[in-house]
């Protein structure tokens, strides 16, 4: 029998509960509990992967120009974020600018890739937290009130009651659950006109794209692009009447997933009118970003220049089976303006694995703890799983205006025109009052909405060229012996950075750092937990089951709201001392065999 | 087909099976290997057939099958308590579902080469408290599975993780179980290679192989490095629309070039893969139809013989040289023969008389 029972050994009555592997996410993620269930709180958790590739270990000595092509393969999901931060880390190494119409055609590529990607772990992975399936088994109190409440917005979504929407979210059986994952086919469509395949792409170089830039290829985007638009406008409401339903159904609903407002946000989606690439124009073109980059602490707004937040950034172990580099070799000294580079800065990293035994007072976990600096604190910063801490970073710097889209300062405003069948639309994203799981969602829908805006813009941008003649896409380089690049963008899940270190023509050091790394990071050197930890840490539990059927479904959707994206599981083992043999009716996925 | 609701098929499905049904198979899919769930994801892309087609039985003669895959499970529950999703891998080394199917994802790092600890781990083991590796779920669950699939070029032949330099000493399935392991019902290892693998070969190798399980279909062709026949027996030149250009003589110098990319690092001519034939998904995307070079990602080489990758493949050069002097001949003449048919014959106009050689009776 798998099943395993225990106190904590400690004394003091909590329980252990781990989850291994935790489904419904990309990759490798564990989560370890000790759990309170008496104040009904989760007292401790440690956050584990159990994969280990060493991309940077077998990237060294390798052509440069076959980095996109390698960093891609991190990621199943969105590999082409990678691609693309390695694309724009190499253009700085090689000091190469891509023709404009190049680069509107990866935003749009990257657009298409944040559209495909929120839809389908909203509604296929996320949304089942819950579906009414879920609900049922978790808080039937929670569903029998929402089959009585009418939902705000059915004019726009078509669903009656909050149930209704629940049942739609039932995996395969439930109608806009389907209906979901033919959008992520379609909007995977889109993105393979513009990078050629999914999810790693075949036409992004160093210098540009290898699409074809013709009226066809932006007509068949764009005809894709506007059933979006109108997708979207029935499922931002929709999100918005199911996720303030659960603060009115579970008073205190707010503290579930909720940690401080420590978020990191690199900035996506360049404008090739001010994007040169290169590292000493980097502040002033990091800010023309069509997602504003930002460092946000206490909802404040701590800098958007991406200059000072390259610098800000350290490698902390502490919990992780690596030995450290101190006292090895130190790559970067210096930035090309001259500031000095901290030898904890990836461009100095070394990875050193260090297989072993998993212990959680030690060391349990394949990642690592970036973290970054202030000046004074070592801040473990998250993403909220990407969306939350790019319209909230977008929202205080109040740059962007496209028409559009608009940064209001408070806000972020999006006009979705008119499509086939629904009026011109207007969605404002506020600044929440939380940093938790259901904001976390929330923005997610937002978000979706905002690619889609976005993509608008970049489209009309890029078929202006085509039509102007000017239908190049590719621009040549050449590979120097000597040179460093960085790259940042933001990826499905928020904050990405390569860094690149060119000796002889080879790469001599390269790190990328996702924004899982960040977010799923262990406790550091200074014993500061990483986010996923943190958030869970203060999770307090609605779930109505004893402790022997106990799912931990507000333990799932504080971890799912990050959008965890490793190769990971997650352990939980049920204690108070007894074996658990009544199992729950699997249902879902397994089990639908017509 | 009556239509089962999950909860239904759930019960059915736990107990074993009632003497006059088909079995149900279960699908046990390991994404732990060193893998990016690339692979995973790519399979919900796949439309023909889609994965809800697959899992509802869309198709006439599939069995009742039930999936055991992470990235979108609906069970979550904790280990040993409710609705924990590993538990049906321990099912399966108990031999209490049968028959089912082990999918493998990623590559098989090499856990002997190192004193403690693990490259990749995927659930608990009860005992130690210490993740199960990979490689020991592969050795505990290929004996009794009906068929073992690696999905992906990292599963099949190592890929990307299995590079030079690498610290794992990652493999793929077949190295790691050997080549010629057939499972206890006879079938050699399925490979469906690609990084990722196109959505359409893997839903249409695994619907085979379900085919197969009833009885419908005959043993699955493979060739002889474990690949289906008839998705891998063409190369990528074979089937991309630039390869006129090739015959031509004319290569492009610059990535966005409508122009064959031979020159530039497409090593299409030598890989076996189908997606310029067939398209990414829904006849859209490809590689260097669209203007992507193709790496090989589906090939057991894959990457270290194809790096780097934007350089001239070696062996293109001779046989690309002959084809610009053969090929510039050929197009000179087509350019003549173009002109002609690219005017209309001299009877399609106007005027009193018909001069299309038809004889008017008045």
């Amino acid at each position: 029998m798998a099943a395993r029972t225990k106190a904590a050994g400690d004394g003091s009555g909590l329980v252990e509960m781990s989850w291994d592997p935790i489904t419904r996410i990309v990759g490798s993620l564990g989560i370890h509990t000790k759990i309170d269930f008496k104040q009904k709180r989760v007292a401790e958790c440690y956050s584990t992967s159990s994969v280990f590739r060493g991309y940077s270990v077998f990237m060294r000595g390798k052509d440069p120009r076959d980095a996109h092509f390698i960093t891609s393969r991190i990621c199943g999901i969105c590999g082409d974020n990678h691609a693309t931060c390695s694309v724009y880390t190499q253009n700085m190494a090689y000091g190469v600018k891509p023709p404009h119409l190049g680069e509107w055609i990866i935003n749009l590529g990257e657009s298409a890739e944040y559209m495909f990607d929120h839809n389908i772990f909203q509604e296929n992975l996320v949304g089942v937290d819950y579906c009414e399936k879920m609900v049922k088994e978790t808080n039937p109190g929670v569903l029998e009130l929402a089959e009585r409440t009418e939902a705000p917005h059915a004019a726009e979504h078509g669903y009656r009651t909050i149930a209704d929407i629940m049942r739609s979210l039932n995996p395969l059986e439930g109608e806009f659950y389907r209906e979901a994952l033919q959008v992520s086919r379609y909007t995977r469509e889109m993105f393979c006109l513009m990078e050629g395949r999914h999810v790693h792409p075949s036409t992004l170089y160093p210098g540009g794209v290898g699409t074809v830039a013709s009226v066809q290829l932006f007509t068949d985007y764009m005809s894709r692009l506007m059933r979006y638009v109108e997708f979207m406008k029935r499922v931002v409401p929709l999100h918005d009447d199911l996720f303030d339903f659960f603060y009115e159904a579970l008073p205190g609903y707010e503290e579930v997933g909720r940690r401080r407002v420590l978020l990191g946000c690199w900035g996506a989606l360049n404008d090739p009118e001010y994007c040169d690439f290169t590292y000493a124009n980097m502040t002033n073109w990091g800010r023309r970003m069509f997602v504003t980059p930002g460092v946000i602490v206490d909802g404040k707004l701590v800098t958007n220049d991406l200059t000072e937040i390259n610098l800000g950034i350290r490698i902390l172990l502490g919990s992780s089976y690596y030995e450290d580099w101190q006292g090895q070799e130190q790559f970067v000294t210096q930035d090309p303006l001259g500031n000095p580079v901290d030898p904890r800065h990836p461009w100095n990293q070394h990875t050193i694995p260090a297989p072993q035994k998993r212990d959680f007072d030690d060391k349990y976990s394949w990642v690592m703890s970036p973290r970054w600096f202030d000046g004074k604190d070592h801040l473990a910063l998250d993403t909220g799983g990407g969306p939350i801490a790019r319209l909230w970073s977008t929202a205080l710097s109040g740059l962007v205006d496209i028409g559009y889209v608009k940064a209001t300062g408070h806000s972020v405003v999006i006009n979705l025109p008119r499509t086939m069948t629904k009026p011109e639309t207007t969605f404002e994203w506020k600044i929440p009052e939380w940093s938790n799981a259901l904001e976390r969602n929330r923005a997610r829908t937002y978000f979706q909405a905002y690619a889609a805006a976005v993509a608008l813009h970049c489209a009309e941008m890029g078929l202006e060229e085509v039509r102007a003649g000017r239908t190049q896409t590719w621009e040549k380089f050449e590979v120097p012996d000597e040179s460093i690049g960085c790259g940042f963008t933001e990826a499905v899940r928020g904050v990405l950075s390569h860094h690149m270190v060119i000796r002889d023509g080879k790469i001599a050091n390269y790190h990328p750092y996702p924004p899982t790394p960040w977010n799923a990071s262990v406790r550091d050197s200074y014993g500061t937990p990483g986010p996923y930890e943190d958030a869970v840490q203060n999770t307090p539990i609605f779930e109505e089951n004893s402790p022997e059927n106990f799912k931990g479904i507000d333990i799932m959707r504080t971890v799912r709201s990050f959008d965890p994206c490793l190769p990971c599981g997650v352990h939980m083992y049920v204690g108070g001392g007894k074996t658990v043999k009544s199992l729950h009716m699997p249902t879902g996925l397994s089990g639908l065999g017509g | 087909m009556t239509e089962a609701t999950p909860d239904t098929v759930g019960a059915a499905r736990t107990t074993g099976t009632p003497a006059d049904e088909t079995p149900t198979i279960h699908i046990l899919w390991i994404n732990a290997g060193l893998s990016c769930d690339g692979d995973s994801v790519a399979l919900t892309a796949a439309m023909q057939p889609s994965i809800e087609e697959i899992v509802l039985g869309a198709l006439p003669g599939l069995p009742k099958i039930a999936v055991h895959w992470p990235l979108i499970d609906f069970e979550c529950g904790p280990v040993g308590g409710a609705d924990t999703f590993i538990e049906w891998f321990f099912k399966g080394e108990r031999g209490e579902i049968d028959p089912f199917v082990l999918v493998v994802e990623g590559s098989v790092p090499n856990e002997a080469i190192k004193p403690e600890g693990y490259w990749c781990g995927f659930g608990d083991n009860p005992e130690t408290g210490q993740p199960i590796t990979t490689s020991e779920w592969i050795d505990r669950l290929a004996p009794k599975a009906l068929a073992v699939v690696a999905i992906g070029t990292c599963a099949t032949y190592g890929g990307i993780h299995a590079m030079a330099g690498n610290p794992t000493g990652a493999m793929g399935v077949p190295d790691y179980l050997g080549w010629d392991w057939k499972s206890q019902a006879g079938i050699p290892i399925v490979c469906v290679p690609g990084c990722p693998i196109q959505p359409d070969n893997f839903a249409e190798t695994l619907t085979y192989l379900l085919y197969q399980a009833t009885g419908a279909a005959p043993m699955i062709p493979l060739d002889d490095k474990l690949r289906p026949t008839w998705l891998f027996g063409a190369t990528v030149h074979e089937g991309c629309d630039r390869a006129g250009y090739y015959e031509e003589g004319e290569f492009a110098e610059s990535y966005d070039s409508p122009k064959c990319l031979v020159k530039i690092g497409c090593w299409g001519p030598v890989v076996k893969c189908n997606v310029p034939k067939r398209g990414w998904m829904n006849g859209i995307g490809g590689c260097p139809n669209v203007g992507g070079i193709c790496i090989a990602c589906t090939m057991p080489g894959f990457p270290d013989k194809f790096m780097p990758f934007m350089d001239e493949p070696p062996g293109a050069k001779v046989s690309r040289t002959g084809s610009s002097v053969y090929g510039a001949v050929v197009r000179r003449l087509r350019t003549i023969t173009a002109r002609t048919v690219d005017k209309e014959p001299k009877w399609r106009r106007t005027g009193e008389r018909i001069t299309t050689g038809y004889r008017p009776p008045w």
